[in-house]
Order: C-alpha cells, then structure tokens, then sequence
C-alpha cells in the first residue's frame, strides 16, 4: 500500500461506491439506520453538556474544534494524498482573524466565521499552487517550515498593532442568546458555546461526508493514488489540488476560529509548530481518508497529553511519543482501520 | 565594508554547522528516503549529555569523543529497534515515527536536564591567535571541525569498504544483498553516522546560541533548507548549500528583513528552491516512468 | 554423486499469486545447467528462489545446507553468486568499484587484488574503462561487468538471468564463449536462465524445462537439442 502517490496509504474510499451499486436495495434501509445513529448521536450529545461541569464541556467544545481541523487537514493529506504539517498555520490564522475581528470591530462571534473561512479559503488555494511542484516529502518539508517559523512571524513588530504582539489578543466569552436550564443547569457560556461549536461541527461535517461520496471524492482519491491516470483522464489536476487546499485550510481556518472563540485568548505562543504535528497525528491516528477518524483523533490530541501527564508528572511529552510510535505499530490505519476489521470479522461470522 | 565582511564569516561559521545538519539529514535520505525531523531533538540531547559530563568535571575532548561514540551508538539502536520494523510502511507513517521521537527526546532534554538555559563552554580559548576581528575563536575552531568531520566523510566513503558498501547499499539495495551486504545494517550504520554528525554539529552550536532543549528547532529548519538547496540525495550539495544559507541568512537579518524573523527567511528559502528549483541546484533529475 | 544443490518441491509466491508449483531439480558439481522455457515460466523466478528473494517453501538444499528461510545476503555468502535480470550494476559507481562490491564479504584482500588483475585480463574492455562510471558502458560491457563482479565472489555458483538479453549476436557470442572458459578453467557451477535455447544448449550439460512453473522436461542438453518434439513445441526451434 505505500507509493509515492499514495505516501500515506490511506486506505481506498471505494467501499462506498461498491455498496451502492451491490446493494441497490438495501440502501435505503442501511441509509434510515445511519440516519437514526446520527440523530441519536447529537440527542445524546445535545443533553451530555448538563450532565457535566463547566470544564469539561469546555473540553469537548475543543474537541469538536479539533475534530473539524483534522477533517479539513484528512481531507488533504487522506483523501488527496497531500502532506501538510503546517496546518497549525491555517489554524492560527483562522482565530487570529476572528479574534481582531471581534475585538478591533466589534464583529460578533459568529460573524467571524464566514471571514475566517473565506480568508484561509483563498490563502489555501494560494498555498496549493507551489505546492503542486512538489511532492510528498517535500511538501511536507515546506509545511513544516511553514509551521515552525508561523510563532516568530506572529510576533512580528511591524504587524503588532493589529496583532497584539507577544501578548496576543483577550477575548471576552460569548453569552447565551437566550436562558435555558436543564436539570437544574444553567445553560452559560460554555454549554452555549458547545452547542454552536456543535452545529457547526455537524454541517461542515455533514458538508465534507457529501463531498467526498460524489464524484469530487472520486477525482480527489483518484489524484491520490493514480494522478497521471487521473491528469489523463481529463481531471484539471492543478485546479483540482488547489481547491482542495483551499478547502482544506478553510476547515481548519474555521475551526481555528471557533478555538479561539471558546478559549477567549489568542498569542503566537499558542500555535507551536507541535499544533500542526498534532494535528497531523490526529487525522493518522483517527484514521487518514476517512470522515469519522477525524473525530477519534481529536479526541486522542485532546486528551492522551492529559492522560500522559497522568502517568509521568515530569516528561509527559515522551510518554506522548511513545503512544504514538505504539500506535504506528500497532494500528497504522488508525482507529477507524481497526473498527473496520472489527466490523468485517463479525460481518463474516 | 568590515562589517559585510564580518556578517559574510560570520555566515560561513554557522553555514558550516547547518552543512552538517544538512549532511547527516542527506545521508539518512540516501539511504532510506526517509526526512528525519527528529535529526535535531537527537543531536540536542547528545549535547546536554555532554555538558552534563562536562559539568561533571570530565574533560572536554574526553566527552566529545564519549558522546560521539555514545550517539553513534544510539542511532544504530533507534535504527535496530525502531525503525527497521517499518522500513515497508508508507511515508506517512514513518514521519508519525519520527514526530514521536522528536516529541520524545525533547521531553526527555527537559525531564533529566530541565528548561533553563545554560552555558557551554567551547574548547577554543578565547584570545586564541586564529581569533580576529572578523571570526571568533570559537566559530574559526567550529568550522575546523565541521570541517574535519566533513573530510572524515569523505575519505570514508570514498576509500573504505564499508563506505563503498554503504554507498552501494543506499543506491541498489537489492543488488547490494546480492553481493552480501547486510543492507539493514547499513542503514544502521547510516543512522547512526547521522547521530553522530549531529552531536558534533550540537557541541559546536551551543557556545554560540546557549543550550536548551530548543535550540536545534531553528537549526533544523536550516539543515533542511542546506539540504535542499544543495539536491536532497547530494552530499556534497549539503555542504555548499549549508554555507550559502548560512551566509544568506546573516546578510538578509542583517541588511534586509531583521533579526526577528530569520525563521521566515528559512522559510521563504525552502519554499523558494522547493518551487524553482525542486531538485536543488545539484541534484539529479528524477524522471518518473508512466 | 552428491549434487551441488538439491532443490525439492520448490514452491514461491510474488505476493498471494503463486509462480511455482513444486520444482524438484539437481545441479551436479561443475556443470553448466540450462534452465528453458518460454516467457512466464517461472525461470526468473527459479533463480530469485534460491536467492531467497522471494517467498518460498519447500527445500533447496546447497551443498549440505538448507537456504529456505535465509535472507538474500546469507545465500551470497555460501558462496552463490546471482546475475540478475537487467544486470543489477550498480550504475552510479565506477567499473572497479562494482568489482571491489563483488569480493566485498572476502577477507583474503591479496586474493581480492590478484583476482580483479585477472578479471581485467580475462574482460580487456572493462579494464580500459576500470575509471568509469558503470551506466555509461554498453550493454554488452555492462553484462560482463556483471558476470565479472560475480566472479570476484569466488562463487561456487553462479546464477545467470538471461546474459544474452538485448545484446547483439556477436557478443552473445563472445560472452557465452566466456562462461564456457570459466566453468572449464575455474570449475564454478552453473544454471543458466536463457530464453535462447540455442545458446544454452549449446554450452550447457544437463537441461530442465520449465512450463508455467513446473518441470514438463529434463536430461542431458545433447538429447534435448535433438528432441524433435520438445525443440518445436517448447522451444520454437
């Protein structure tokens, strides 16, 4: 499964096609049983915030955050086969845009959206030109480069005005529209945060699973792993592979913002060169080409740091690292490759 | 014009650190086609172990030596032990691999040694009588040694057998176990020449830029761009590419863009060769069969 | 007698596909043996076996040992020397520097010396080039080069892919008179994988025909050559 076209051996999308041309008639009942999941999903969701301390939501408002930044990230480096370990850059962009926008203009919060999306939209596409030239390796060298030098560019004199400089920007929370309370919770700042994040978790979500069962998950996996074939084929590879950039740096523009929304603080020191590895791990480990893995891995880059801290107080980091090599031993195509087998082994029985 | 001069010197100096950065990452390249960005996390904690020994009260050369052996050791490990098992799995995996290193010997820098910044004393003395107005004594002792390590090299592969094996084994692996080469162990072999290009490259940057588990961060990026520039599977390309950067950055710091974001020179530059000239300017052409 | 090597129910698979279906064959110390068949028979595929380049199962027996289950390099070392398909020179490096890689497991470094001496009297173009880089010789050059560097291993064995592929007849020529030389002067076994039966034949001692990986015919070359049903059917002669 390893190539040069196909560096991350993401596994093939086509299950979804096959499934819909064998079981032409058991679509419509396997499609209703997906529906209900889901909905149960966000009713479970939608009544999990009153059952838990403010922290906590706070919490899970961040992992869905990184849920949507790993998606756009899996859309890339999954389904497109192109490497970015830059991410963080899009990300960092996306809060400092809605952070300026909210506290130099008085924009409100959810306006910032369609700003921080728009922006890293163009600036992706943008990116995604040199980044045709270049392949595998190389673009990955390019994105880390990008990553580690974004904290020194953020600190830049000459932008401070607007930046905020080494300090950054404070924020203050967005409250609640209206009032509600459910078990005698209030339902506050965070819950209502959580709630919007979650929306919009769930339409880019539900945007992004549309995407890639149509004919542009098509072409974007068949750039991946034959993209002479593809080229030939009449698939516009450098519009096709920009867009995607684009795309994908505005998912992680989005999501950047929201994450700066629900932690009320932008500053350069808060978007590391480790962000854009952690995202990356997360969208490995959750499952690359796929659109669920990308929630299993934000929840690994949310919460194993804090588990590792559990187990060593003093070099958690390397606790860390050594959670990651296990899992490319262990489960290379990540969660969502072992929930796969898991499910073909008890479909089998 | 002195200080041109001295910016230019001053250049080569680090040039000829980032050269070897460079190096040790081209080598780990040829024969792997591997990008290790855990190359100077790696080299980092070979130099806290040095000034640890150093403070210690050993003496320096003793040390230099012992930890370049010790380092040597550990990449032939790291290359045993860890890697070998996913030498078939795809790129991205590997660079998991490598990002899990990098993560570990940075936590493991500030864990046995902690996160204040120290001292490290060069072997150069400083009214040594090569010391002049445009070069310290230390940066004229450090591009002397980078210097002997790159000759060292040098006369290696070219002369010695397992040199002329390794160079075998990294261009036609297959072909190479037809001879009878323990192609793994090669690669071990190559692993750990890169650890130990690293930790010397490592003592020789810490007088000048003060030790923490940071400081190769920045210096990595170099090395991948003197890499880059020279033709990523080119050694020699490594070496010229490291001392153009070198004297690129302290010119453009200088004169041009500031201080502040040397970072955003490095980056600019990879982005620049990677889209004009992507094979580096003595690299080869890759043609790639239909 | 006790054959050089043994091999028996012979097995190999290129991932899940399986290319041989239980060879049983034996090389007899000192000869030439001819290995024919037509394209995807599975001859390259013989030798790579017991190269261990591929998975295998069964037994191949060399000289007392078992090599199933060794990797590649263990098997060069016993002293079988592989000429692969498409050469394998190592194109980068220069004419002696393939001849040194070739005795690079040999420790007696005089011999190792002496030896290239002779391989450059034996290969008089190669010794004129001895300074250049290995992709730029013709393919004939690069074939002696290639049998020249499996030489240098002082092999017992050699293994040889289809020497004669893409060269001209002149030196198809030339270089099979070379193998004939060094089998009698050196005594080093051979098998020898040809599509040129003709060729082959001619040089070798014992042949085996191989059809979609198993042995359809075997005996002395003389009585194949002069089989007129195997010569048209098998070997469109």
């Amino acid at each position: 499964m390893s190539s040069i076209t196909n560096p991350a051996g993401a596994m093939p999308a086509a299950p979804d096609t096959e499934a819909d041309a064998v079981t032409a008639t058991a679509a419509p009942r396997r499609a209703w049983r997906a529906w209900a999941g889901v909905a149960l999903l966000l009713l479970v969701l939608l009544l999990l915030p009153f059952l838990l301390k403010n922290y906590r939501v706070f919490q899970l408002t961040l992992v869905l955050v990184y849920a949507i930044a790993v998606l756009g990230l899996n859309l890339l480096t999954g389904y497109n086969g192109q490497i970015s370990l830059g991410h963080g850059a899009f990300y960092a962009l996306g809060a400092y845009i809605a952070a300026i926008l909210m506290d130099r203009y008085a924009i409100p919060y959810w306006g910032t959206l369609p700003a921080a999306f728009l922006a890293c939209l163009v600036l992706g596409f943008l990116m995604g030109f040199p980044a045709l030239r270049l392949g595998g390796l190389h673009l990955a060298l390019a994105t880390f480069a990008l990553a580690v030098a974004m904290p020194q560019m953020l600190k830049w004199k000459g932008i401070e005005h607007m930046t905020g400089g080494v300090q950054g920007i404070v924020l203050a929370k967005p409250e609640p529209p209206f009032d509600f309370s459910l078990f005698g919770v209030e339902l506050g700042a965070d819950r209502w945060l959580f709630m919007f994040t979650l929306g919009i978790a769930a339409l880019m979500f539900w945007l992004a699973a549309n995407l890639v069962r149509g004919r542009i998950g098509r072409a974007l996996v068949a750039i991946r792993d034959h993209p002479i074939a593809a080229s030939a084929m009449g698939i516009n590879l450098a519009i096709f592979k920009s867009l995607t950039f684009g795309i994908s740096a505005a998912y992680t523009g989005v999501a950047g913002a929201l994450g700066g929304i629900a932690v009320a603080f932008v500053a350069p020191d808060s978007f590391p060169a480790f962000l854009s590895l952690s995202l990356l791990v997360g969208a490995v480990v959750g499952g690359l080409g796929t659109i669920w893995g990308a929630v299993f891995g934000a929840v690994f880059i949310q919460f194993v740091p804090n588990i590792a801290e559990g187990v060593s107080k003093s070099a958690p980091a390397a606790i860390y690292g050594i959670c990651l090599i296990g899992l490319m031993y262990l489960a290379p195509t990540g969660v969502m490759g072992i929930l796969r087998k898991v499910f073909e082994r008890l479909r089998r029985r | 014009m002195e200080a041109l001069l001295h910016q230019i010197f001053a250049g080569l100096a680090s040039g000829s650190i980032y050269a070897s950065i460079g190096l040790a990452l081209v080598m780990i390249y040829r024969s792997t086609h591997h990008l290790n960005f855990a190359q100077g996390e790696m080299a980092t904690f070979s130099t806290f172990i040095a000034w640890w020994l150093i403070e210690g009260g050993w003496p320096y050369w003793g040390v230099f030596v012992f930890t370049v052996a010790v380092s040597f050791a550990g990449g032939v490990l790291l290359q045993r032990l860890v890697l070998r098992p996913l030498e078939k799995a795809p790129v991205l995996t590997n660079v998991i691999v490598f990002i899990g290193l990098l993560v570990i010997f940075n936590a493991l820098s500030g864990w046995l040694f902690d996160y204040t910044i120290k001292a490290f004393r060069s072997p150069f003395p400083r009214d040594a009588f090569y010391a002049s107005r445009f070069l310290s004594a230390h940066e004229v002792g450090a591009m002397v040694v980078m210097l002997c390590v790159l000759a060292a090299l040098y006369l290696f592969f070219r002369f010695s057998s397992l040199g002329l094996a390794m160079r075998a084994a990294a261009q036609n692996p297959e072909s190479a176990r037809l001879v009878g080469i323990r192609v793994s162990w090669m690669l071990a072999i190559g692993w750990g020449l890169a650890a130990a290009i690293g930790a010397v490259a490592g003592m020789m940057v810490a007088p000048i830029v003060f030790l923490d588990p940071g400081m190769m961060a920045g210096i990595l990026l170099y090395g991948f761009a003197s890499a880059l520039l020279g033709g990523i599977d080119n050694p020699w390309g490594a070496v010229v590419g490291g001392l153009i950067v070198g004297v690129l950055e302290n010119l453009l710091g200088a004169y041009i863009i500031g201080t502040e974001l040397k970072l955003t020179v490095a980056l600019l530059l990879i982005v620049a060769i990677l889209t004009l000239k992507p094979d580096g300017l003595f690299g080869r052409t890759t043609v790639s069969r239909v | 007698m006790p054959r050089l090597l043994e091999v028996r129910g012979l097995e190999a698979f290129y991932g899940s596909t399986q290319a041989l279906f239980g060879l049983d064959f034996g090389l007899a110390i000192g000869a030439i043996t001819a290995l024919l068949g037509a394209n995807g028979a599975g001859k390259t595929t013989t030798l790579r076996a017991i190269s261990q380049m591929v998975t295998v199962s069964g037994s191949i027996v060399f000289d007392g040992e078992e090599l199933v289950g060794k990797p590649t390099e263990t098997v060069a070392r016993r002293g079988i020397a592989h000429v692969p398909e498409g050469r394998g020179t190592f194109v980068a490096l220069t004419v002696e520097e393939n001849l040194r890689l070739g005795a690079i497991t040999r420790r007696d470094l005089p011999a190792v010396a002496a030896d290239m001496q002779r391989m450059y009297e034996r290969f008089p173009r190669l010794g004129v080039r001895r300074h250049q880089q290995a992709g730029t010789l013709s393919g004939g050059e690069q074939q002696m080069l290639a049998i020249a560097r499996a030489l240098m291993l002082r092999p017992r064995l050699l293994l040889l892919d289809e020497p004669s592929f893409g060269l001209a007849p002149r030196i198809v020529a030339e270089i099979f008179q070379i193998m004939r030389q060094i089998n009698r002067e050196d005594r080093v076994s051979m098998l020898l994988v040809e599509q040129n039966a003709q060729s082959a034949l001619d040089i070798s001692h014992e042949a085996y025909l191989l059809e979609t990986g198993r042995t359809v015919r075997s005996g002395p070359s003389k009585d194949i050559r002069l089989d007129e049903k195997v010569r048209r059917t098998y070997l469109g002669m």
